[in-house]
């Protein structure tokens, strides 16, 4: 039932932004390179005014920071509506930009999704308000997500820079080293699926957004985006690196057939089944409400490498606030925004168990000491922040990720299930992707 | 949601029916005559309706117990057997209470969107099945293709030009959104139709004509009273479907205040999948075991009804 919902819904979401890119198109004249230059001043102004800002966004700490910017600017409402994510929130974003009504002033936009909204002028640039100066502040891989050239389409909220959370008991008790290596990974997979059939070194049921992580750490670079000349290209070396160890642990049942996000998943790391996690640095926040009754067998590591001695990682998630072109009370948008990811907000979600995207935050000694209780006392940010420093910026996602998302199963998703090689669902991937481009009027080659 | 209405009658046969076979030839069986008041017993039949019984009922089982445990009981016992802790008062007090009380708004939305929806749908359909039963008109014809048609489209596929047709109206986001959307019903219309087609005589029409009835009068003093069983059934229809909507007002409404529960508990459910967000599977899993209460209810008071209704007609009399 959810699938078959999930798929109408990508189904509705893709038709939506088609009608999107069209209307866009009409109008786009007057908006996209002539904008004027806010200054602060006239923002400070908006803000004495007042007015109300609607907010779409999911992030739990925005509820804390929205409060203390209207407590800051008495006159400003902040209106915020989230209870969806994904796919849905991306479809009533997309339906509303094409009705050209009731569209937010401000919405959450994952770093996979910006460039489907900026590449059809649904965002406003937020270069003219002062953003471009900000760039500094970022970390490269966030940064790099947001910006095109001299545009910058939205302002980072968090990053993912990623990690390998272990379940420590479980090793453990099997006597088996943390691996650093991918090779050393396979290997402990081996160990520890022998020592209890039950215990799996991860789950993984076909995941878009870990096989781009695992790609971008690898790296390959599968996606290249010039205009809309696009190209994409899974065969380069650092896709085979992954193929042929990934492909080691699915051939040999050592990794549980579990998808991420479901109950099944919860309760796998919670009682040992699912050994490691490889994912985004903003997850401890779900482990502490997610996994309460595992606190204190769960450790982070650094990402396991290529090469023994590197230090390469990826981001995995991670979102920014942008501002839909068609949203209204810019100037106040813009300086709930800039309060958010920029300014006092981002403490105020560090607090509570967001992961920055800001550099100084990083890089502060409070931030690096805290100790996770969740990780038994581990001071697990310093992990974290050495993980987001050692990003590659090159990394760039489609124009049309989300659709090459939601076709990820029905191409790469067989090898978890039908023995089809992970080598040739990356090929049937690049090709769906490819035919779907040039269905959309881009111009995609391989 | 689906009906448990099984006729498991020949699982509880006693297997006494062997005491006409000698000791040595257990596998022998006693001829039986079969007469419609004694059907034929099937092993493979007696199976796959245990199996269909197991398929309806065990997501029923496993939802009643799973209401009884905590987050962390969800995550550490078997699906189908209690944990430790039999939390269920408390699942429902939180249920009740989370979010300062957000599922009582959901239940009032629902309760709004079916009294309204559902019941403006049945209302239609009985005027307008009555109306293409008992007259003529030029067009009917026409009128009877579109129904058939509109049956066939599925409400998910008109979903989206709806959501941009209400939005240059200006009603997304108000319950307006769902509620007039649910007031149509074809497979209503058609079953009313069908039904009134039947159920009421032509010749009772005349005769209270004949007696000075107005046609008003006429329909509501002689036709409705007949069409009962067949406005029980679109009843229950509409009132399943208007309570089941998932996708219309997913694609129409954005704020949480106007969502019908299954929308909120989506919402709930879809919390454990984000970043930094809390999860309650526990409440999700009690508040659609809540959610259910009120169908199952509706279904027993209304089934006597329903049933005539189905059957009507289906017999010359």
């Amino acid at each position: 039932m959810r699938r078959t919902t999930g798929r109408l819904l990508r189904g509705f979401a893709v038709l939506s932004v088609l009608a999107l890119g069209a209307t866009a198109c009409g109008g786009s004249d007057n908006n996209s390179s002539g904008q004027k230059a806010v200054s602060a001043a006239d923002i400070q102004a908006a803000l004495k005014k007042g007015g109300t800002v609607n907010v779409w966004a999911w992030e739990p700490t925005l509820k804390t920071v929205a409060a203390d910017f209207q407590k800051k600017y008495p006159k400003v409402k902040i209106n915020l509506v989230g209870d969806r994510s994904g796919d849905k929130h991306y479809t009533a974003l997309s339906n509303a930009i094409a009705a050209g009504k009731g569209v937010p002033d401000v919405a959450q936009v994952e770093y996979f999704a910006l460039s489907q909204y900026s590449l059809t002028k649904g965002l406003s640039d937020l270069a003219p308000y002062g953003a471009d100066k900000l760039a500094a502040k970022y970390t490269p891989g966030p940064w790099n997500a947001v910006s095109e050239g001299d545009k910058v389409y939205g302002l980072p909220m968090d990053s993912g820079p990623m990690a390998m959370f272990y379940n420590k008991k479980v090793f453990d008790k099997y006597k088996i080293a943390v691996p650093t290596t991918w090779d050393e990974y396979v290997d402990a997979a081996r160990k520890l699926h022998k020592a209890d059939p039950k215990v799996y070194i991860a789950n993984d049921a076909g995941d878009a957004g870990f096989t781009t992580s695992m790609l971008w750490q690898a790296g390959s670079r599968p996606y290249k985006v010039d205009g809309t000349k696009v190209t994409v290209n899974f065969e380069d070396a650092g896709a085979k690196k992954y193929t042929d160890t990934w492909q080691k642990l699915i051939d040999e049942k050592l990794v549980a057939p579990i998808n991420g996000w479901t109950d099944d998943w919860y309760k796998g790391l919670g009682d040992g089944t699912i050994a490691t996690l490889t994912t985004g640095a903003w997850m401890p926040a779900n482990f502490v409400s997610g996994v309460p009754n595992a606190s204190g067998d769960w450790r982070a590591a650094p990402m396991p490498q290529w090469t023994k001695g590197d230090k390469a990682s990826a981001e995995n998630g991670g979102s920014s606030l942008a501002l839909p072109a068609l949203g209204k009370n810019k100037e106040l948008a813009y300086a709930f925004v800039e309060y958010a990811n920029s300014g006092d907000g981002v403490q105020t979600r560090i607090k509570q168990g967001a992961f920055p995207a800001t550099k100084a935050e990083l890089q502060s000694t409070e931030f690096q000491n805290t100790k996770f209780d969740y990780f038994g006392g581990q001071e697990a940010n310093k992990i974290f922040a050495e993980s987001a420093a050692n990003v590659a910026s090159d990394w760039s996602y489609l124009p049309f990720q989300q659709y090459a998302n939601s076709i990820f199963n029905d191409t790469v998703g067989k090898a978890y299930i039908s023995g089809t090689k992970l080598a040739a669902g990356l090929k049937s991937w690049q090709d769906a992707s490819i035919k779907y481009g040039n269905e959309q009027g881009f111009t995609v080659s391989k | 949601m689906s009906s448990t209405s099984s006729p498991v009658t020949t699982a509880s046969q006693p297997p006494s029916a062997q005491s006409g076979g000698s000791k040595n030839t257990p596998r022998l069986r006693t001829r039986r005559k079969h007469t419609p008041g004694r059907p034929k017993r099937s092993v493979l039949l007696t199976v796959l309706t245990g199996l269909i019984m197991l398929y309806t009922v065990v997501p029923l089982v496993w939802l009643v117990i799973s209401a009884t445990k905590t987050q962390d009981g969800l995550a550490t016992s078997s699906g189908l057997w209690f944990s430790h802790k039999f939390a269920l008062w408390e699942n429902i007090h939180d249920t009740f209470t989370y979010h300062d009380g957000i599922f009582v708004r959901w239940l009032l939305n629902t309760l709004l969107y079916v009294v309204l929806g559902a019941g403006g749908a049945t209302l239609l359909a009985i005027l307008g099945g009555y109306a293409l039963a008992k007259f003529n008109f030029p067009g009917k014809r026409a009128v009877f293709a579109v129904v058939i048609g509109a049956v066939a489209v599925p409400g998910t596929a008109l979903a989206v030009p709806t959501f941009l047709m209400f939005s240059k109206m200006g009603l997304t986001d108000t319950p307006w959104a769902v509620i007039i959307p649910s007031l149509v019903s074809p497979f209503g219309l058609y079953l009313m139709w069908v039904f009134a087609t039947e159920a009421i005589p032509t010749e009772l029409m005349e005769a209270a004509r004949i007696d000075g009835a107005g046609e008003i009068r006429t329909f509501f003093q002689v036709a409705m009273p007949l069409l009962a069983p067949g406005t029980v059934t679109v009843l229950l229809f509409t009132t399943v479907a208007t309570w089941n909507n998932y996708f219309l007002p997913l694609i129409m409404l954005k704020d949480p205040n106007w969502y019908p529960l299954t929308l909120g508990l989506d919402a709930w459910n879809s919390q454990a999948q984000t970043i930094g967000g809390d999860v309650i599977f526990n409440l999700v899993i009690t508040g659609s075991l809540l959610t259910i209460v009120p169908l199952i209810a509706a279904f027993l008071l209304l089934q006597k009804y329903w049933q005539s209704g189905l059957a009507a007609g289906s017999v010359k009399e």
